[in-house]
């Protein structure tokens, strides 16, 4: 017989770190598997690839810290997902991989490893093959091709640290009705082409390997919120602030700005505002910093797109989002019960 | 059952000069107290406080009534069962005492006396473990085996003629303390300094603690004795009304109450909902009349004074029959417990005594818990007695242990902490600053003096840390080095 000495409380809710990351991947699994749907095996092998490349740096920053093993905590699987979730589906393997081992290293064992990082390690990754690679993040590969179950898109391929191969003769092989290789946010830019909300909603239309289907994102986004494991408050804000936002360009701007469907429906916008900017780690806690930072993301993201040289802008918006989090949670505190006014 | 000898007619007389409690307050039974536009929702609303948790209830043997304990061989009575100085002893080692008999007596105004608990005699006075595993001064009593259950000490009192002073004397002579866990001595709680004015007692029924039924099955058993026991209260402390505020799990309960209750609306039943901390002082005030305490203020401020369903029922019960407390009811629960339920224990029992007569001996490597699974502490010995505040014991077995002691994480800023403490806090940014043992900047910019230790908070935290014991250590420090 042996007494137990604890502290109260010595009952606990039973939900742990890795139950929270593990239903994160469950939640993104259905966007992976219609990505796949989409783009076929180059799909698959980027998710995988990418997936991949972020538990091995995950494990050597692990022997090389010397601390525990945290592959069992699924933080660098989400991470995986998720940034092969924001990149091209035509993107190289290679890059894919360059970019999952940037996110991991440099967005999060740099920093002490889950928890201590400030800033979203699938969006750093994506931030800097964005600034390596700027032709390859930007070429996009036409959704539902004939052969994309039997052959790779050419670009995937590429032998690493070499040029991106050339996509154009497998497009024109692979013609597919309209497609043009921009994405909806890029033909309003330049061309003033309104996209049609159908195809964006359903996901035929040119975009990152994830962000394709809004109507997926927010369905795997309800599950998430109903078992209660992503803040609610923060896609709200979001996309309330954007849609606001973009509500009152458009009626007193007019036709100069977009279509409201097309800044929400698009550019990554439903993926950011449900899967990146509620990552636990580089949120605030209080309850008016979430509703603050959300509604900044917004709102940066509408002045990116309209103002700044990017068509889309929702990862910096959240890199941003996440710069001043800590900042936010220290001016807004949480309301003490019974306190006395100042 | 005995009816109480304090009469209905008495109590309306002796309340007629007191002042009327301010207009702004509710005084509708079941009604939600919220302001504004809240109050359009009362009726379908139970009053509740902002956050909290919803630990499951594990009230598993709330249909049987409270059953007794065998008398133990020995009991061991800590001279500090209670908050304040503790009491003097007034027998010597031999000497013979009776259930129910004055062996030690109150040590000044913050004090309470101790009767003994059964027949037998006096085996020792020396340091033996008290509650909180510290050893301290204890009269060791041998228990006769015949000692019978009767009380035969104590005269009873007829509570219309004595004033206010007597009945604050008589209250403090029967050793009356709070059973909520506190152990502050009623007798303190209820006599109201004079520059002071309370107009409304609360009535605390709400036993939100999970395990816990003792509360519970005393309201079922003993509404006549509450009902007298919150009579007794109101004369004492000069309130007007008392609001007694029940969880809405505890129907049973209600209904036990609801006939006693008087018709000229001075004592209420209000439902509040069923929510873990509910049971804490600041929060019930909240959900019955919509007012915040004041930070680091007490409920006296806004008139108001709590006190605990047990300790009222057992004054209602004791005081008209002049006999001290001499024991409680326990609730004795958890997997390690063969023979779950409310008993009446007589205090020094030990946790050993207990656990050889209840326990599960087959339960290896066990946490014995002493009051409710949020708040109690674990007992470091089983020569640790039951005391005045002991409102249950819990025996957890290795399965419950180990979920939350294997591995712990990082704070991962998922914001449960904050959405659960109940005072507010933000318990995330709290335990990062003890981390750094950074306590001056906890206790000036983040509010650690309001932490009530609760456990919401690591009773949520999926990364498993332990905030409450981490605040805990942030405040001894503190306290340690600031001289009072």
């Amino acid at each position: 017989m042996s007494m137990q000495l604890r502290a109260s409380p010595h009952l606990h809710s039973g939900r742990d770190v890795p139950t929270i990351m593990r239903h994160v991947v469950y939640a993104l699994l259905p966007i992976c598997g219609f990505s796949v749907w989409q783009y076929g095996l180059s799909s698959l092998a980027l998710i995988v690839t990418v997936t991949l490349s972020c538990l091995f740096a995950e494990r050597v920053a692990n022997k090389l810290s010397g601390t525990v093993n945290t592959l069992s905590d699924w933080s660098a699987t989400i991470t995986g997902v998720l940034l092969a979730l924001t990149l091209p589906p035509a993107f190289p393997l290679w890059m894919g991989a360059v970019a999952g081992l940037t996110a991991v290293w440099l967005g999060k064992s740099l920093f002490g490893g889950l928890g201590h990082n400030p800033f979203n390690p699938a969006l750093v990754g994506r931030a800097f093959v964005q600034a390596a690679f700027p032709t390859a993040i930007t070429t996009w590969a036409p959704a539902f091709a004939p052969q994309r179950f039997t052959e790779f898109i050419p670009s995937s391929l590429t032998l690493p640290l070499m040029q991106p191969n050339d996509i154009s003769n497998w497009v024109a092989a692979n013609m597919v009705d309209g497609f043009t290789g921009a994405t909806p946010l890029a033909r309003w830019k330049f061309e003033h082409f309104v996209y049609p909300m159908q195809d964006m909603i359903t996901g035929a239309a040119s975009a990152s390997t994830g962000e394709t289907s809004a109507l997926l994102l927010v369905l795997c986004g309800l599950y998430l919120i109903v078992r209660k494991f992503m803040d609610w408050r923060i896609p709200v804000a979001v996309i309330g602030s954007a849609l606001l936002l973009a509500l009152a360009f458009r009626f007193f701007g007019g036709d100069e700005y977009p279509p409201v469907h097309l800044v929400l429906l698009s550019g990554g916008l439903m993926l950011g505002a449900l899967f990146m900017a509620t990552d636990m780690a580089t949120s605030p806690v209080s309850p008016r910093a979430v509703w603050a930072y959300g509604a900044i993301i917004g709102v940066v993201t509408i002045l990116i797109r309209y103002f700044g040289g990017l068509t889309e802008g929702v990862m910096y918006a959240i890199l941003f989002g996440n710069a001043l989090a800590p900042l936010l949670d220290k001016y807004l505190q949480p309301k003490v019960f019974g306190a006395r006014k100042k | 059952m005995a009816q109480p000898v304090y009469s209905e007619a008495g109590s309306a007389k002796g309340l007629s000069l007191l002042p009327a409690p301010p207009a702004h307050l509710p005084l509708v039974e079941g009604s939600n107290s919220s302001h504004g536009l809240a109050s359009l929702f009362s009726s379908w609303r139970r009053g509740t406080f902002q956050r909290g948790v919803h630990p499951a209830p594990h009230k598993g043997t709330l249909d049987q009534p409270i059953k007794r304990m065998p008398f133990p061989r020995k009991l061991v009575l800590p001279l500090a069962q209670h908050i304040g100085k503790p009491s003097v002893p007034l027998v010597a080692v031999g000497e013979e005492v009776a259930r129910g008999q004055l062996i030690a007596r109150a040590d000044g105004a913050l004090s309470a006396p101790i009767h003994a608990p059964a027949d037998g005699v006096i085996e020792a006075i020396t340091p033996r473990p008290n509650t909180r595993g510290a050893w301290t001064d204890a009269i060791v009593l041998r228990v006769y085996e015949a000692s019978t259950q009767e009380v035969r000490c104590g005269e009873p009192l007829d509570l219309d003629t004595l004033d206010h002073t007597q009945l604050i004397a008589a209250i403090q002579q029967i050793g009356m303390v709070g059973l909520g866990g506190a152990a502050f001595p009623s007798h303190a709680k209820l006599n109201v300094p004079t520059d002071k004015q309370v107009h409304t007692l609360i009535v605390n029924g709400c036993e939100c603690e999970p395990y816990l039924t003792c509360d519970y099955k005393l309201m079922r058993e003993w509404p006549a004795e509450l009902l007298a026991g919150i009579r007794i209260a109101l004369r004492a402390s000069g309130a007007t009304r008392a609001i007694i505020g029940v969880e809405d799990n505890k129907l049973d309960a209600m209904a036990a109450i609801r006939p006693h209750l008087p018709a000229d609306g001075s004592i209420t039943l209000q439902v509040v909902a069923t929510k873990y901390p509910q049971g804490a002082e600041k929060m019930l005030i909240k959900s019955l009349l919509g007012l915040d305490v004041p930070s680091g203020g007490l409920p006296s401020q806004l008139g108001l004074v709590v006190h605990n369903v047990g300790t009222l029922a057992l004054l209602g019960r004791l005081l008209p029959r002049g006999q001290g407390l001499i024991e409680r009811v326990v609730t004795l629960a958890g997997p390690g417990i063969k023979k779950p339920g409310d008993y009446w224990i007589p205090f020094g029992t030990t946790l050993r005594s207990i656990l050889d007569w209840a326990g599960d001996p087959e339960c290896k490597e066990r946490e014995v818990i002493l009051g409710g699974p949020m708040m109690g502490q674990a007992a470091s010995t089983l020569d640790i007695p039951v005391s005045k505040g002991t409102s249950g014991i819990l025996v957890f077995d290795k399965r419950m242990l180990e979920p939350i002691t294997k591995q712990s994480w990082a704070c991962i800023h998922c914001s449960e902490c904050v959405n659960a403490c109940p005072m507010g806090l933000n318990p995330s940014q709290l335990g990062m600053l003890s981390a750094k043992l950074e306590f001056d900047e906890m206790a000036e910019h983040y509010h650690l003096g309001d932490c009530f230790e609760c456990g919401c908070c690591s009773f949520v935290c999926p990364s498993h840390i332990p905030l409450v014991q981490q605040f805990r250590a942030a405040k001894a420090f503190l306290r340690e080095r600031k001289p009072l």
